[in-house]
């Protein structure tokens, strides 16, 4: 049953493939933040995972208990989500300027007109 | 004091980052940066001295032992590059303060030394941090404070070329977080060299393998080397001066040292280029971008356009010397990563002081500019001459250190493609000089001064470095290959 207990890994392999294809194949601006969104997340989901043990419980010291799950990879991913979050609200904050200047946030449409200017 | 040196070199610029935004008054946040850049340049240069006599330094931030803790480790490489980074910061910054005010709106002035700090402060981090997520996160704050720093160009393509770069500085950090990831996973460690340590008793798995490969190819993403390149020109042409010079003297600099770390310290030599065929790639991507590159720079209207695909041909040649994998070639990497910093950073400064004055880097524009601006022309042409690695120029050593190492390793075929590259140089500032010197000025012409003793000052240290060291290389070949012994594990 080695396939279905990697479940979490083949949700991360879908996820990471799917975020990449939005960023590269849709020129809306708003979409490409969106697909970078999925793909880093899918990235979160992996650390996640690969820092359950079976059978382990949340890692505080108690009587009776000897198997612990690693909490570093939920301290890293919490930096990484704030890092996510940071690049999406610039990227967002981006997509407002460049809607500004151009009126458009079609890649297409914006690269007509830089080739016009 | 001394002991905390590591620490202070990543903090001194993350307080001022906050300090310029609260003093808002432009002046007063030009002033607590320049306090920034200057106390980073002296640190560094503490810790270089340090290192040579001492060996390695090894700090533990709030005095967690490592490998639990976050470690900063420094030894001669990162020594090296942490004096690359802080001396251009300290020549910069100086630089700025003209440039600044002239390109953007007087308001957003004090915007600009905040994410310019904050930028210092990651490239720093990144380049001083013993801990691989660490270093993540460092190459966070520089990427995202270089996005904002590009977008502050007044063109509107600064806009989109700051969003091109941004999508794909964020697939590149990405595939670095699944690659420390994966490593974690193999091995529990996230300190480098504890990483090292353990690496070095497992076999070859599946997971190394895949770690190996997200982590080259997204740290080849940051440092721009063909065919990963696209977002680099624009992000230079579009930049407002100070921001290309800054960036394109440290930003892929740092990163290259980061392939470095990770290539020969945390993964053996015998798996990067042994196990994996990553040799015989990066020649051969190497050699692709300097021709390719230069190629392209021959037919740019755009002075700054033109120079940045220059500098994806120069990154070419430092990878170049990485892939020969021997002292000489890795030295002569180092080298190059040093002198390149010095003649483009040059260079982009003397971009500044035309935009200032003529408002243009078009080269059609620049007909006998030569004569109007004579010092800041005579620094561009010097430092074009050692793009194309004239005698008594930077340019030369790391060109003359390149083809030992290929000769060392019995590629003489590379050593011959590096001259013949050179000439493409040649040709690339001769549509320059030719434009400036020998063809008159037009007509109606203003009468204009070269450029503010200000700019033109630290457009001139950069470039008489590169002179200086051209001549005399005791500190930057024995640091080189001192740095580069350490990395093959030979010293």
């Amino acid at each position: 049953m080695a396939a279905v207990g990697l479940y979490n890994y083949w949700i991360v392999v879908f996820l990471m493939m799917a975020g990449f294809y939005i960023v590269i194949a849709h020129d809306n601006l708003v979409k490409k933040i969106v697909g970078l969104n999925v793909f880093q997340a899918s990235v979160f989901v992996m650390y996640i995972t690969f820092g359950k043990i079976q059978g382990g419980t949340a890692p505080i010291i108690a009587e009776g208990i000897t198997t612990y799950s690693n909490p570093l990879p939920h301290v890293l991913i919490l930096t990484a989500i704030v890092v996510g979050v940071a690049t999406t609200a610039l990227g967002l904050a981006l997509v407002v300027r460049i809607n500004e200047a151009y009126g458009t946030i079609e890649e297409d449409e914006i690269h007509v007109q830089d080739e016009e200017s | 004091m001394t002991e905390h040196l590591a620490a202070l070199q990543v903090v001194i610029p993350l307080i001022c980052a906050p300090l310029c935004m609260l003093v808002r008054y432009r002046d007063w946040s030009w002033i607590v940066a320049l306090f920034g850049s200057w106390s980073c340049l002296v640190i560094s240069w503490l810790l270089l001295q340090q290192v040579m006599t001492g060996g390695i330094i090894s700090y533990h931030m709030g005095d967690w032992a490592p490998p639990l803790g976050i470690e900063y480790r420094v030894d001669t490489v990162n020594a090296f590059v942490l004096l690359i980074v802080s001396a251009i910061g300290a020549v910069v910054t100086p630089y700025a303060r003209e440039s600044v005010r002239a390109e953007f709106g007087v308001n957003r002035v004090y915007l600009f030394y905040t994410s310019y700090m904050l930028c210092f402060c990651g490239l720093l981090g990144v380049t001083i941090t013993g801990d691989a997520f660490n270093l993540f996160v460092f190459l966070e704050i520089s990427s995202l404070s270089s996005y904002v720093l590009i977008a502050m160009g007044k063109d509107r393509r600064a806009l989109t070329a700051a969003y091109q770069y941004l999508v794909l500085g964020t697939i590149g950090a990405t595939f670095i977080v699944i690659g420390i990831g994966l490593l974690f996973a193999e091995t529990g460690t996230l300190n480098m060299a504890d990483l090292a340590e353990r690496l070095a008793d497992k076999p070859l798995s599946r997971t190394i393998g895949a770690a190996f490969g997200f982590l080259v190819v997204g740290i080849s993403l940051k440092l721009a080397l063909f065919p990963l390149h696209l977002w680099l020109p624009n992000a230079y042409t579009y930049a407002p001066s100070v921001v290309s010079a800054f960036l394109a003297a440290t930003a892929t600099k740092v990163a290259v040292y980061v392939l470095l770390r990770f290539l020969f310290t945390i993964f053996d030599v015998k798996l990067s280029f042994g196990v994996m065929p990553l040799d015989s790639i990066l020649l051969v991507l190497a050699v692709i971008a300097m021709f390719a590159a230069s190629a392209v720079a021959i037919f740019q209207p755009n002075l700054k356009r033109m120079l940045a695909y220059s500098s994806v041909a120069q990154i070419g040649y430092m990878i170049l010397g990485i892939s020969f994998a021997n002292v000489n070639g890795v030295a002569a990497g180092i080298l190059h990563l040093f002198n390149h910093a010095l003649m483009k950073g040059g260079m982009f400064l003397a971009l500044g002081c035309f935009f200032y004055r003529i408002a243009s880097v078009n080269l059609d524009d620049m007909a006998g500019i030569g004569r109007r601006m004579p010092w800041t022309m005579a620094a561009f042409v010097v430092g074009g001459l050692g793009l194309i690695g004239v005698p008594l120029t930077v340019g030369f050593i790391s060109k003359w250190y390149l083809v030992l190492g290929a000769f060392e390793r019995g590629w003489w075929f590379a050593a011959a493609l590096v001259l013949l590259c050179s000439l493409l140089a040649v040709v690339y500032i001769w549509r320059v000089v030719e434009v400036a010197y020998l063809k008159p000025a037009p007509e109606n012409a203003p009468d204009i001064e070269d450029a503010p003793p200000s700019m033109l000052i630290p457009t001139w240290i950069l470039i008489g470095a590169s002179i200086y060291y051209g001549i005399n290389t005791d500190l930057t070949v024995g640091a080189a290959k001192l740095a580069a012994q350490q990395l093959l594990g030979a010293g």
